[in-house]
């Protein structure tokens, strides 16, 4: 299609950012609509699982030659991560109730983009260093090269990520999220959304089963941010990347492709992606547009 | 000194937190809904100073009375054509709409003022304070600032506890329906909420840009967010909670930015609300919610 040029070059930049914002909508709607949790903090993971991705990828540069090899290691690395965060942010974030589990999901996400900005990790012959000052207090011997670079972050990343693989991702995502959704763990999820009290008086071990479905949700964002930091040639942890206003707007996604529906949320992603892009001729006028047709949607 | 000063800017930075945390914390009493639009409204209000005072000429008075009119219309405004028509669905459905207006208003702020930012001048024209020698001075702005948010806490406080209309919000807070039955008009008694949480807002404004004079379009942003912590932090809809828990943040924001890191400062403010909350869910202030079956 790129070729008889049905798809301009700018539709085709937006190829791998339309994929991972259907699996981060993907992902969050498994949070908000399916545990029924409002979660502020989703680009938090997706940062987690970009930075941890894209470190991934710049160390073993030499060891594994093949880009591909390593995207998929990777890939799986990034929603390990994530996945782990999950449940390290899920244990103390889901005691808590509606609003306040909210601002606490969106106060991790800021402590996690805040965090990546201060630190700085290098490499050299001796193994990995740490450091949260600046690049010389490392300590790194001549062989050393810095990775993340504190606020300009990591730079340097191959464009490895391409629409095959993010349509491929994407599918994995939904196939996990259905199937998650259809199964007895997921029935039990979706009882909790219901009816707290009653899933418990049945026996429904209601913080296992909320622990899951939220770790499994930071997984596949981590995974959608291995993606997204494949696609950018330097990865920094700015408020515009993956501030609390990108976790919003993955939630936006969520809210108008319909709670709990897997198709929606990507048609919304691909929609509500493209529809600044498309109004791009209207400059200035763009984003107001976007902001009236969000309000007009709702009501 | 040097730990007095961090102190009392801390204090000031709160107070300014505080003002703002109160209008997120009416608004949430009263209306149950996250404003998230709210953080905006300081930034059209800031931006109303500007206008009324760079641009025109008129003294600052006069641009901060403008500025308190003009949002209070603007608030009352937000809420009949984009919040009303959403009162008793899905709490998520007004979430997206605030966020919605949010974009709206900076989107809006862009193209009237353009993305540079704007030398704020400050409201502020008194001379600064010097103690003990000149060894600890403080700015007019730090002080104008503190005593306006403890005035403002204090009318609040009154207005609510002893005017009719004050009355009426705490009932529509309590049970919305009951208030209702008792003859009390809910919808005016949203409308008359906003219209103080967006006069606040304005003040706000005008005082967060006299101590940090820079003014861009996403000015509102960042104090927004801090200041709906404060108010989580205080215990959402109490409004001694809300004053307490932003003089905490801002005192707590700017003694770390002197003693542990600037740029981690946010962190730090973060984490220590998230421990707040694991300790006491509701916050400082927050009512206990009884779980029923």
């Amino acid at each position: 299609m790129i070729q008889t040029g049905l798809i301009s070059s700018l539709l085709k930049g937006l190829l791998v950012p339309l994929c991972t914002y259907a699996i981060l909508a993907v992902s969050l709607n498994l949070t908000v609509g399916i545990l029924g949790e409002l979660s502020l903090g989703h680009a938090g993971f997706m940062c987690v699982g970009a930075f941890s991705g894209a470190f991934f990828t710049n160390v073993m540069a030499d060891a594994i030659p093949g880009t591909g090899v390593r995207l998929f290691l990777a890939l799986l690395i990034g929603a390990a991560v994530a996945g782990i965060f999950g449940v390290l942010i899920g244990i103390p974030v889901l005691r808590l109730k509606g609003d306040y589990l909210a601002i606490v999901t969106l106060a991790f996400g800021e402590i996690i983009k805040n965090l990546i900005n201060t630190m700085y990790v290098g490499v050299d012959a001796g193994g990995l260093h740490f450091s949260i000052k600046d690049t010389t207090s490392l300590g790194l011997d001549e062989t050393g090269v810095v990775i993340i670079k504190g606020p300009q972050g990591i730079t340097g990343t191959p464009k490895a990520a391409t629409f095959t693989i993010g349509i491929l991702v994407l599918l994995i995502t939904v196939f996990i999220v259905l199937n998650l959704i259809n199964s007895r763990s997921g029935r039990a999820i979706m009882a909790i959304r219901d009816n707290r009290i009653a899933a418990e008086s049945i026996g429904i071990p209601v913080t296992r089963f909320k622990l899951m479905a939220f770790s499994i949700s930071a997984a596949l964002a981590g995974a959608a941010g291995v993606l997204y930091a494949h696609n950018l040639s330097s990865l920094a942890a700015t408020t515009n990347n993956f501030g609390y206003n990108k976790s919003i707007a993955i939630l936006v996604f969520v809210v108008l492709g319909g709670l709990g529906s897997v198709r929606g949320s990507i048609i919304a992603a691909v929609i509500l992606t493209l529809l600044p892009e498309l109004l791009r001729g209207l400059n200035d006028y763009r984003m107001l547009i976007y902001a009236i047709v969000l309000i007009v949607m709702m009501i | 000194m040097s730990f007095l000063s961090y102190l009392i800017n801390g204090i000031s930075l709160g107070s300014v937190y505080a003002i703002i945390a109160l209008g997120y914390t009416m608004v949430y009493g009263i209306a149950k809904m996250l404003n998230f639009a709210h953080g905006d409204i300081i930034m059209v209000g800031a931006f109303a100073v500007f206008t009324i005072v760079s641009t025109w000429g008129y003294p600052p008075v006069v641009g901060v009375l403008g500025a308190v009119v003009f949002c209070t219309i603007l608030g009352v405004v937000i809420e009949r054509v984009a919040y009303k028509p959403l009162r008793g669905t899905s709490k998520l459905a007004v979430l997206i709409t605030a966020i919605g207006v949010s974009y709206l208003l900076q989107n809006l702020a862009l193209l009237i003022f353009g993305s540079n930012s704007h030398q704020f001048t400050s409201v502020v024209t008194l001379p600064n304070l010097k103690l003990a020698d000149g060894a600890l001075t403080i700015s007019s702005v730090t002080i104008v600032t503190i005593v306006s948010c403890v005035v403002i806490m204090a009318v609040l406080l009154t207005f609510i506890n002893k005017t009719k209309i004050g009355q009426a919000m705490l009932a529509v807070s309590e049970d919305n329906g009951a208030a209702t039955l008792m003859g009390i008009d809910v919808n005016r008694t949203i409308a008359v909420t906003f219209a103080i949480g967006s006069a606040l807002a304005a003040i706000a404004g005008a005082l967060l840009c006299s101590a940090y004079p820079s003014l861009t379009p996403y000015t509102g942003s960042m104090p927004g967010i801090k200041a709906f912590v404060a108010a989580v932090f205080g215990g959402i809809g109490s409004i001694p909670g809300a004053f307490i828990g932003g003089i905490l943040l801002g005192v707590i924001e700017n003694m770390s930015k002197a003693y542990i890191s600037s740029q981690l400062s946010d962190a730090i403010v973060f984490s220590v609300l998230i421990i707040v909350l694991l300790v006491r869910p509701t916050g400082i202030m927050g009512k206990k919610i009884n779980e029923k079956v």
